[in-house]
């Protein structure tokens, strides 16, 4: 057992530490217990959502078409509101947790308000779910008025949403402690300065969320007579777009806490990583802007200035991620003397570890995957083929599940021995899992953007039309993708439920692990783990890197003009 | 590492690589690029959204849908019933969107512009002409009017692609485009 020593002083009146063996940092109990709470209810919301998720896909299986409508469209809703807000949200407490106290050595502020906000986000997330179960808030995650949910179904939302905030709150509180009672020197870590990215913006975008939910609550109880559908949007958009910023913001802070504990991995430049993480909170929350392309009475100036982030300055922080995290890589397993060729330290990445699988799978995915397509749905024109198709929910499919669930998944790897102090059952399957997940969420993102290419609307319960009075076909292709779709499906559940299956086990039942052996069962490099080893990198060199930066570069720029030349072929609109 | 401080103290003072740079630089342009693409595309391209919109009640956009639909008609459809309306070319077409249908059937020609009105008596629908692929968000209580020229002739389906309900999968409508002339 690690040794639990008393805090010594007034500053941390009843906290209690005890020394990790791998970091070597502090960690204090009530920061822990609040960690393992919030991770806990984040996966028992991911079961529920996937399962949710799959239902969706075998239903849109034209052979399987599983569901009645009525199931679908709950079932639907159900699946937005428990896997986009609650089992990220919940799991993105966590990391604020991890980022502040653990990180910094530090005790949580007032864990008494962490544990009422837990409670507040655990009853909220259920008042909703049931809610939905109910039957009559069959509204989408989106809920656009005018059509109207119970009001528990915004009640709930609201107080998940409260709780969330308390959550950054305590986040920014216990940062101010570390600073006080001088628990680090100098600056915080990036992971923190990463996470304080995604707390800043989740303070926003939760305000927005209050601004337009409050009222629609009250609406639903019939004390507001009239939302304006346009106004909705636009606010609703601030909580539900920029909330995908803060999901980015905390898997991108993810990425490089994995690759600095399993490879010793230092950011090239701080300054460069850093840059990139404050683009973000200066100019991700014009990303509403994304879902009001195609609407009424909005100017064109408007859209473009705010629908491209500025100038894409806030895309641009990401496209410097997407360098400077494989670059961290390069340079650290380089300095373990994988020097051959441009790709050796790629070649002799632990590819069976799975956070270091899944974080780099995410890393990919979320560029290729999730990023191009958002730029391209994201361009004034561009949107005019793609608006509410399936290609919406392929391209956030990429982001959200590809990008941030998977980064969420394999910083789980170390989380469970790390605060849970178990070791991972079912070693085998848990090699396999990030790869089964991530290619299962491929499938389902390319397979849903290639239907919507063909012009399959989202949210649809028969895209072939049986019941319609004035039918419409449409392409065997469009049918043939959401086939494969379905396929895909099935191999990204059995790869989440693979995966809840092994945290769930190795919290329960895994074998505890203490010092020493915990580092070997973790296979972290020797470099981890060394407090004091750490700044820029140096002039490593870095070929692999740069090759794989123009490979994304030359994709891109592709994809983004043919898109353009397909635009070129609609009839002619002004 | 990125899981403790810094090592210069005065991170923001210290040195960039060379090939971090560049990367940011190109980055850069690239999104400048992006961003003058689609103000060009406004000059040179055709397909842009005209940003007039009119605030309108929805019956008194039922009404007026309803009154055009009975000066243009046509025909009916067969096995639907809905009317089939031809509006003059190079005038206005009105659609309505309500749960579940787009009504009326619009017949247009193929070549000239119709000044298109949008708006819904319900809920929020979604546009979707297909297979063009031409995808706009409806709104209660918002007109939309876009200029839009058929250039090729044949049936197109109009699905909705927002959720608009139990019946929204039922929601569909058509335009017939004809050659000029043509009956």
């Amino acid at each position: 057992m690690a040794a639990i020593t008393d805090a010594a002083g007034a500053a941390g009146v009843g906290a209690r530490f005890r020394t990790c063996p791998v970091t070597g940092l502090k960690v204090e109990r009530q920061a822990e217990l609040l960690i393992r709470a919030n991770a806990v209810a984040a996966v028992v919301f991911l079961l529920v959502g996937g399962l949710f998720g799959l239902l969706v896909a075998l239903t849109r299986w034209p052979a399987v078409h599983l569901l009645p409508a009525e199931w679908f469209y709950i079932v639907l809703t159900g699946h937005g509101t428990n896997v986009l807000l609650f089992w990220i949200i919940f799991f993105e407490i966590a990391v604020l947790y991890f980022a502040s106290a653990i990180l910094l050595n530090c005790r949580l502020a007032t864990p008494r308000l962490a544990w009422l906000a837990f409670a507040l986000m655990v009853i909220g997330g259920m008042m909703v779910d049931v809610a939905v179960l109910q039957g009559d808030s069959t509204v989408m995650f989106t809920s656009y008025p005018p059509m109207q949910a119970m009001p528990h179904f915004y009640l709930g939302l609201i107080l998940f949403a409260v709780g969330a905030l308390v959550g950054c709150f305590i986040f920014f509180g216990t940062l101010v402690i570390a600073r006080e009672e001088g628990t680090y020197e100098g600056s915080i870590p990036l992971v923190t300065f990463g996470a304080l990215t995604a707390a800043i913006i989740a303070v926003f975008t939760i305000v927005s969320g209050a601004i337009i939910l409050i009222p629609t609550f009250l609406w639903s109880l019939g004390i507001i007579s009239y939302i304006d559908p346009l106004m909705y949007k636009l606010v609703w958009w601030g909580l539900g777009h920029s909330s995908q910023q803060v999901n980015v913001s905390a898997h991108v802070s993810m990425w490089y806490l994995i690759a600095a504990i399993v490879l010793g991995a230092k950011p090239l430049s701080e300054k460069v990583s850093r840059t990139a993480f404050f683009l973000y909170i200066l100019f991700l929350q014009l990303a509403s802007a994304h879902h009001l392309l195609v609407e009424p009475g909005i100017s064109s100036e408007w859209k473009i200035f705010n629908t491209s982030y500025a100038m894409y300055l806030a895309v641009l922080g990401s496209l410097i991620h997407g360098m400077t995290v494989p670059g961290a890589i390069e340079a650290a397993q380089r300095k373990r003397g994988f020097t051959k060729g441009a790709f050796e330290w790629l070649r002799k990445a632990p590819w069976g570890n799975p956070a270091f699988a899944g974080m780099f799978l995410s890393l990919v995915m979320f560029g290729f995957l999730g990023g191009i397509t958002g730029v391209v749905v994201g361009t004034e024109q561009l949107n005019l083929i793609m608006h509410n198709t399936l290609y919406v929910p392929g391209h956030f499919h990429g982001t959200v599940v590809a990008g941030t669930t998977l980064a969420f998944m394999a910083g789980t790897y170390l989380l469970v021995p790390l605060m849970f102090r178990r070791e991972i059952m079912f070693k085998r399957l848990a090699q396999w899992q990030p790869y089964l997940f991530g290619l299962g969420v491929a499938g389902i993102s390319l397979f849903m953007m290639g239907a919507g290419t063909l012009g399959v609307p989202r949210r649809h319960w028969d895209i072939t039309f049986s019941d319609a009075v004035i039918p419409y076909e449409f392409s065997p292709a469009a049918i043939l993708m959401m086939t494969l779709n379905g396929l895909s499906a099935i191999m990204a559940a059995i790869g989440g439920f693979a995966f809840i299956l092994i945290v769930v086990c190795s919290i329960l039942f895994g074998k505890r692990v203490d010092g020493a052996e915990m580092r070997k069962r973790l296979d972290v490099s020797p470099l981890a783990g060394a407090v004091g080893q750490y700044g820029s990198a140096g002039t490593i060199k870095l070929p692999g890197t740069i090759i794989l930066v123009a490979v994304f570069f030359v994709a891109f720029v592709l994809y983004y003009y043919v898109n353009w030349k397909y635009l070129a072929q609609l009839w002619p609109l002004r | 590492m990125a899981i403790h401080p810094p090592e210069q103290r005065l991170w923001w003072k210290e040195h960039v690589e060379r090939t971090e740079i560049i990367w940011i630089a190109v980055a850069f342009v690239w999104g400048l690029i992006m961003f003058s693409t689609m103000i060009a595309w406004h000059v040179y391209g055709r397909q842009n959204l005209a940003n007039e919109a009119y605030r309108v009640r929805p019956e008194a956009y039922v009404a007026k849908v309803e009154t055009l639909a009975a000066t243009y008609k046509v025909g009916e459809d067969g096995a639907s019933g809905v009317p089939i309306v031809r509006p003059p070319p190079g005038g206005d077409a009105y659609l309505l969107a309500r749960i579940w249908q787009w009504w009326p059937i619009l017949e247009l020609e193929k070549g000239q512009s119709y000044r298109l009105h949008l708006s819904s008596a319900d809920w929020q629908h979604g546009f979707s002409l297909q297979p063009v692929n031409i995808n706009i968000q409806v709104h209660p209580g918002y007109e939309m009017i876009l200029t839009m020229t058929p250039s090729e002739a044949g049936e197109f389906g109009i699905v909705c692609n927002e959720f608009c309900g139990i019946g929204h999968h039922t929601m569909t409508g058509r335009i017939r485009v004809v050659e000029k002339g043509e009956k």
